[in-house]
């Protein structure tokens, strides 16, 4: 009578399976209920604007002429890409995002130092005022700017005519130099606080330890910083690099309210909106907003696979 | 640390506190400036004046100005809750549950969050002209949730993370009804993570520029940093200068007020959400 142990477990083990299996297919149901909308959102305010770009791109099509819509194909790409005002917008943006974004690390990480080192008293203070940039409505923050520089209501030019080529007559906004290097400014002094609080969380994960050991081996400060700080917060650097350089690469309204594109300081994003809400071209303006998405993805996407950026760190998933 | 040491770092705080309190102070200043005094050349305005605040609040730009910050504020709220609404649920499921799409909902969420607005912004024009809901509410309502939903998706995931969930059981085992466990134990636990997230949110909903001024045509649903931007050029017989500071200034009194209040659950908030875990 040895067989009739065998069955039982022959039987409970599938019984056993398929309940495992029908939670687990509850627990899918359930997550996807619960997280589905907030999905189908995501991807309604988003991929479809996007198709719906990509197929506009594809015609010659301007809204004071609608009867006029024909398919023209990637002409529209073709316009775009040998048009010198492309690339011009590209190169000015490129010039903004490198100049801004290699500034701002450097001025971020310092600050994020001394809000590390900072007394416990002043901390809160420090953490309060650094987020009022972060926190204040970009136009304002240009406008704030643009004024200190304007001619007429500005002070800088008061304040700082004991420098070499600036008097109470420098216009900053009357040349393609000086109005980048004032759009520039704005956009370090707005965005910087980002990068520093995202560096100091960095540097608050590195082990102390870590620096003790290196001090009782003699290491100066500067040597414990190259080779215990920055290798151990690299996740947190590159986060706050591949966040803003993507948010850099997008400025647009700082450029709009100081210059609104004269002077050669137009951007790819402004040329975008120029063509389709100003000059209403809505196959041309669709072409550039397409172009301005891939060299987004580009950057994002280089930024994964070259610095090997871990997302999922960023994600908190250990 | 060394006194000398201390001095360093107190110095280095107060240099901080200038950088980012000198702008501010600086439209503030302007905001109190007569019109004669605006091209005095000198930060602060030789004689203190209410002009440019009575300007827009109840005088000729008030038409302007009243209307758009109604809108801001209305716009900005709807679009918040909605976005907190629905991220809540998915914050929950990935915080809690096992399934297949995680990922790929917290991807999606990144993607949408580094996606160039003008390009969402060129088809919306002319589809929102066709359906009718160009310069309405719901016409900004909806674009904004491309601003607010990945950020309170993130946000909230990590914040739930942290969430000891294990204490509802607890609270159950100790004889409280799954309701009672629920709202006694896990909403004070997760009401600050949402707070947090909607303050977030809201801050990026306010500081909207580009769907403001692309979606709207007039005072029925524009914003005021579209207002702002477009009242620069609009009057030409008049130096809009004080009045744009003014206008400035008050939209940034809840932003400072939100931060003074908050910071330290706004800096969790963004860091969180970014680099911990």
């Amino acid at each position: 009578m040895t067989t009739t142990a065998p069955p039982p477990t022959t039987s409970t083990a599938p019984a056993h399976r398929a309940h495992v299996s029908d939670r687990v297919r509850a627990e899918k149901r359930l997550g996807w209920m619960l997280a589905g909308p907030a999905f189908a959102v995501m991807l309604l305010v988003t991929a479809y604007p996007i198709a719906q770009a990509v197929w506009d791109s594809l015609f010659s099509y301007r809204l004071t002429d609608p009867g006029n819509r024909t398919f023209v194909g990637l002409n529209n790409y073709w316009v775009v890409l040998t048009d010198a005002l492309w690339w011009q917008s590209f190169g000015v943006t490129a010039l903004i995002t490198i100049i801004t974004v290699s500034v701002e690390l450097v001025l971020g990480f310092a600050l994020a130092l001394v809000m590390l080192k900072a007394l416990n008293w002043l901390r809160p203070v420090l953490r309060a005022v650094i987020l009022l940039p972060y926190a204040i409505i970009t136009v304002v923050s240009a406008f704030a700017w643009q004024f200190a520089f304007d001619l007429t209501s500005g002070f800088v030019n008061s304040w700082f005519d004991w420098i070499p080529g600036i008097s109470a007559d420098t216009d900053w906004f009357g040349g393609t130099g000086t109005s980048l290097l004032v759009i520039c400014l704005a956009e370090i002094w707005k965005t910087t606080p980002f990068i520093s609080l995202l560096l100091l969380a960095g540097l608050a994960q590195v082990p102390d330890v870590l620096q003790e050991a290196a001090q009782v081996d003699g290491a100066t400060w500067w040597q414990r910083m190259w080779k215990v700080t920055i290798p151990n917060m690299k996740a947190a650097i590159m986060v706050a690099l591949l966040f803003r350089t993507l948010d850099a690469f997008r400025v647009f309204d700082s450029v709009f309210v100081m210059t609104a594109g004269a002077n050669g300081t137009e951007t790819v994003s402004f040329l975008a909106y120029r063509q389709t809400i100003a000059r209403l071209e809505i196959g041309l303006g669709s072409a550039v907003s397409v172009l301005l998405f891939l060299s987004v993805v580009l950057i994002a996407f280089g930024f994964i696979k070259v610095f090997k950026v871990d997302l999922s760190q960023a994600r908190g998933e250990k | 640390m060394s006194t000398r040491e201390r001095t360093l770092w107190i110095v280095a705080g107060i240099a901080i506190i200038l950088y980012a309190l000198f702008p501010i102070g600086w439209i503030v200043s302007l905001s109190f400036k007569a019109p004669a005094d605006i091209s005095n050349g000198q930060f602060l305005p030789t004689v203190f004046t209410w002009e440019n605040y009575s300007l827009i609040l109840t005088g000729d730009a008030s038409e302007l100005f009243l209307p758009a910050l109604l809108n801001s504020f209305g716009i900005c709220l709807i679009a918040t809750a909605l976005a907190c609404l629905l991220s809540m649920f998915a914050a929950y499921a990935i915080a809690r549950l096992d399934f297949p799409g995680k990922r790929l909902i917290l991807s999606t969420a990144l993607g949408v969050a580094i996606f160039p607005v003008i390009s969402i912004v060129t088809p919306l024009f002319n589809l929102w002209r066709q359906i009718g809901l160009y310069d309405t509410w719901p016409g900004l309502i909806i674009p904004y949730l491309s601003l607010t939903l990945p950020i309170s998706i993130w946000t909230m995931s990590a914040f739930f993370r942290e969430i000891p969930w294990e204490m509802e059981q607890a609270a159950q085992v100790d004889g409280a009804t799954t309701w009672q466990a629920f709202r006694k134990v896990i909403v004070p636990l997760a009401a600050p993570g949402v707070f947090t997230t909607a303050i977030i949110a809201f801050f990026l909903a306010w500081n909207d520029f580009v769907y403001g001024i692309s979606l709207t045509s007039t005072g029925a649903a524009r914003p005021v940093p579209a207002a702002l931007g477009l009242f620069s050029g609009a009057s030409q017989f008049e130096d809009p200068t004080g009045a744009i500071a003014a206008a400035a200034v008050i939209v940034t009194i809840p932003v400072i007020i939100l931060v003074l209040i908050f910071q330290r659950r706004i800096v969790a908030g963004l860091t969180n959400g970014a680099v911990k875990g």
